[in-house]
């Protein structure tokens, strides 16, 4: 970063291995997975029928009472990315309007409005099948769909509000109601590498000064019969574990066979190094260096075999936090378990860390979270932040053989290590790329 | 954009600050298929709105939008194959992009790029949107599998429908970020390459944070703008269901008329509108045409209610006062403001209370039209293409009419240019654009000069 300092002073997930960031990383810790066999909906039908879903949770429970009433106008994506928003505040220790709603202006730790800013990672928000289908049976002439019907009749049946449950900038919006986020609010919609863009992003707003303090992440509900089916026809979901969920999610593993898709929500505060130590909180870690690139590919729904655009991405967050492959001590890639990328992915990576590949611990985190789509990105760093506070390297599962060609050093066994610096990268069907460079502080 | 002024900044030398400037556009909306054409086509007042033809909406609602007419992208590209799958809004990119690179003399579809631009410094931030989903499919699945006497969904019924009917790469096309990837296969971009989605302001945030990743060096050119089509079934269906869009069915040239008394909704539109921003050194080095200098940008959010903009239009005084700061002027300084101007109560009250706070005892002098009048809402594009009407009106001092403007609200008395354009010296022109649920987002552009 060139200009202000950026640090995380707050961590906030919701994951199919808990409500929370610390239960999630106690989970990733004891090694639990977070696939399990499709409960949402009877997947019947479906090829892959495991994902990774969040515990059963009350939205209520998670929502300052004023705004209980907005919870009605809340898709699922919306109220994952609430929860964690929730939780990365309390964390904090900012008080926003939801922590305390006649929070008196002067103290240090109470957030001028103006000055927050909110940027998060969303996906296409599905809608809710059961939720519309009244209207669509209102619709049907001689058991077929009938458009006519539907402008006519059918229509009527919607709820009012109903498309406010799925516009992606939603998420940021009931946020940022809650919270009382005035300053600048962006969505990116770049699907698996959403939420380390929105992350750079937000940095920069802090950087340039037009903010202090940022929440900053990524949110998506993929547990949805229509965006299942989706990444099944695509041929991305692995069929071949159904009765094996643990062993389902093997990211550069020989027998890999594809990804499990999941949900989640990972928010983390961001603040200018300046605000933080005037309010004296905790820092976990400085965002120290962000890229971005694209992947060029006539089968854009993969990466290109020697993930160029992972390489760009990587070397221009390395230029901006003026490091080097050598400094870098814990890499968390996008590892989807899609054997393709995965192997592109490694070789992309390779590429940079040259003859450092084979003492970089790399820990791919899906074989335990699934992929979340645009909360992967901010899974992930709250799984990285958690690793260089607690100097602990939890295990990699399902990689038992690594690929052919992979020559990345994949975390099999739990390690102790001090963490200097790490590197966290991503990217998405059609291309976008990115990466991530945090700095302990403690350097 | 000189950052030294702010207040609050820890600078360190070194620290490359670049101005910066257009030098490419290029458009495909519902006036028509290039700059020229569309813009003269405002000039004389031109409605892009008739009845809706890309599905059946006869019996919804509104019969009526302002749809992109006889397009076809495989013109604008060598390589039709390659982007055969892409959804609407993707196909108005590949046009509008391959329009504006040639203007900007940046190479498309090359083995070698020989234009001067780094392609690891090229890229691009598009306010982009969804793709429609296959009503087929979608609607068809559901009326297969929904027990309606059980009210239960039979899912073995949903799924085998769904799967015989879900094409895969048109469903990967519904995807958001796919306009970008494209506009990535089409330029050779290897720089930053990013979509958003703020609803309505999208494509001037992405100009506005694009223009600002080029200020401080971290690329030289950027494919900003953006691409969407909402003329789709479930796009309109939660816009009417909403009440927010006119449902003038006997009148749908004139029924886009912001600020007028009888003004009931906007006019759902598509298009894409691309602007070529680069850093002012690039483009000398490489002899590009320099169009506009951008100077300013604010973004913030009311933080209300998602259904409704604060009431005193207090996000949008912030990001327009923010946008001026920033850009080292005074409001004095501003010639023309291009508005939101959706044609809804709310929007067009609120737009001009807050217009008249930031511009202050200028606010009835200074000329604000609505391109929505003529073009209806692109959605996440509409930022982009009226920002481009701003670059236009400072190149030829004229500045485009609101149309349908016949009866005026009596609370609203700016000068909204009613029905004809205007000739105006334009040195600094203003872009405003809030979008649903209160992210207000501003970008504020200059004539050029070396200065």
């Amino acid at each position: 970063m060139n200009c202000a300092r950026v640090v995380i002073t707050g961590l906030g997930a919701v994951s199919p291995l808990g409500l929370s960031a610390t239960d999630t990383w106690s989970g990733l810790c004891e090694g639990r997975c977070g696939i399990k066999p499709i409960t949402a909906f009877d997947p019947i039908g479906f090829a892959c029928k495991l994902a990774g879903q969040v515990p059963d949770y009350r939205i209520q429970d998670y929502v300052a009472k004023q705004f209980r009433k907005a919870t009605k106008l809340m898709s699922r994506d919306i109220e994952l990315a609430v929860i964690a928003a929730n939780e990365a505040v309390k964390d904090s220790g900012l008080i926003t309007r939801a922590i305390d709603a006649d929070r008196e202006r002067n103290a240090s730790n109470v957030v001028n409005p103006t000055r927050m800013a909110i940027n998060l990672g969303a996906g296409l928000i599905s809608c809710d099948l059961p939720e519309i289908a009244p209207a669509v049976a209102k619709s049907v002439t001689e058991g077929k769909f009938d458009m006519h019907k539907w402008g006519k009749e059918g229509i009527e049946s919607v709820t009012p509000l109903w498309l406010l449950k799925y516009l992606p900038n939603m998420l940021a919006c009931h946020i940022g109601i809650i919270h009382d986020i005035q300053g600048p609010s962006n969505t990116i919609t770049c699907a698996e590498s959403s939420a380390y863009i929105a992350i750079a992003e937000a940095a920069q707003v802090i950087s340039r000064g037009d903010s202090d303090i940022a929440l900053a992440g990524g949110a998506e509900a993929k547990v949805n019969p229509i965006l299942i089916m989706r990444q099944i026809l695509l041929g991305r979901a692995t069929t071949k574990s159904n009765d094996r969920p643990e062993n389902a999610c093997r990211p550069f593993d020989a027998d890999a066979a594809g990804a499990v898709f999941g949900e989640g929500a990972g928010i983390i505060v961001l603040e200018s190094q300046e605000n933080a130590r005037n309010r004296s909180v905790r820092i976990f870690a400085e965002v120290a260096g962000t890229g971005q690139s694209a992947s060029i590919n006539r089968a854009y729904e993969h990466i290109e075999p020697d993930g160029l655009g992972i390489t760009i991405a990587i070397e221009k967050a390395l230029a901006q936090a003026s490091i080097s492959p050598k400094d870098i001590d814990l890499i968390i890639p996008h590892g989807t378990g899609i054997p393709q990328d995965d192997l592109a992915e490694a070789k992309g990576i390779e590429k940079v860390l040259g003859k450092e590949t084979k003492r970089i611990p790399v820990w791919p985190t899906k074989s335990m979270l699934g992929n979340t789509g645009a909360a992967c990105g901010g899974l992930d760093i709250i799984a990285a932040v958690c690793a260089m506070r607690d100097g602990v390297i939890p295990a990699a599962k399902n990689c038992e053989r690594k690929a052919n060609g992979c020559n990345l050093n994949i975390v099999t066994q739990q390690q102790k290590r001090n963490i200097r610096n790490m590197l966290c990268c991503s990217y998405t069907y059609g291309g976008q790329t990115a990466a991530v460079v945090i700095k302990n502080v403690e350097h | 954009m000189d950052y030294g002024r702010r207040e609050g900044m820890n600078v360190e030398s070194g620290l490359k600050r670049e101005r910066v400037v257009i030098t490419g556009m290029g458009i495909v909306c519902p006036l028509g298929h290039d700059v020229e054409t569309a813009w003269q086509a405002m000039l004389a007042g031109k409605s892009g709105v008739a009845k809706t033809t890309i599905f059946d909406a006869s019996t919804f609602p509104t019969i009526f939008t302002a749809e992109v007419k006889n397009y076809d992208f495989r013109k604008y590209t060598r390589q039709p194959e390659l982007h055969k799958d892409s959804n609407r809004g993707s196909g108005f990119a590949i046009g509008a992009t391959v329009q504006a690179c040639r203007q900007a003399k940046i190479d498309v579809e090359s083995e070698r790029f020989g234009d001067g631009v780094d392609r690891r410094r090229l890229g691009i931030y598009l306010g982009a949107g969804e793709g429609s989903a296959n009503n087929d499919a979608f609607f068809g699945a559901i009326a297969a599998g929904w027990d309606d006497a059980q009210g239960k969904m039979d899912w073995a019924k949903w799924a085998e429908v769904a799967a015989a009917r879900m094409r895969p790469m048109h469903e990967l096309e519904q995807e958001s970020n796919m306009p970008a990837a494209h506009i990535a296969m089409l330029t050779g971009a290897r720089g930053p390459v990013r979509t958003c989605l703020t609803a309505c302001a999208a494509s001037t945030q992405a100009v506005g944070e694009a223009t600002d990743e080029i200020c401080r060096g971290e690329a030289d050119v950027i494919i900003a703008g953006g691409a969407h089509s909402m003329i789709h079934p479930l796009g309109q269906t939660g816009f009417n269901r909403l009440t927010a869009l006119s449902t003038r069915n006997d009148s749908p040239e004139t029924a886009s008329r912001p600020f007028t008394a009888s003004r009931d909704g906007f006019v759902l539109g598509e298009g894409a509108a691309i602007i070529i921003l680069e850093s002012l050194s690039s483009a000398k080095k490489r002899g590009a045409p320099i169009l506009a200098e951008v100077i300013g940008y604010g973004s913030s959010s009311d933080a209300f209610r998602i259904t409704d903009m604060h009431e005193e239009g207090r996000g949008a005084i912030q990001a327009m006062e923010a946008a001026i700061a920033n850009a080292g002027i005074s409001y004095k300084d501003i010639d023309y403001v291009s508005t939101h101007g959706t044609s809804t109560q709310e929007n067009d009250s609120i737009e001009t209370k807050a217009i008249k706070a930031v511009f202050k005892e200028r606010a009835k002098n200074i000329p604000v039209s609505s391109i929505k009048s003529m073009m209806g809402h692109l959605i996440g594009a509409a930022g982009a293409a009226e920002l481009m009407t701003c670059v236009l009106a400072i190149r030829d001092n004229i500045v485009p009419p609101t149309i349908n403007l016949n009866d005026p609200d009596p609370t609203l008395d700016l000068d909204y240019v009613p029905n004809r354009p205007r000739k105006v010296q334009v040195n600094i022109a203003m872009k405003e654009s809030f979008g649903f649920g209160g992210q207000n987002d501003v970008v504020i552009v200059r004539r050029y000069s070396e200065k």
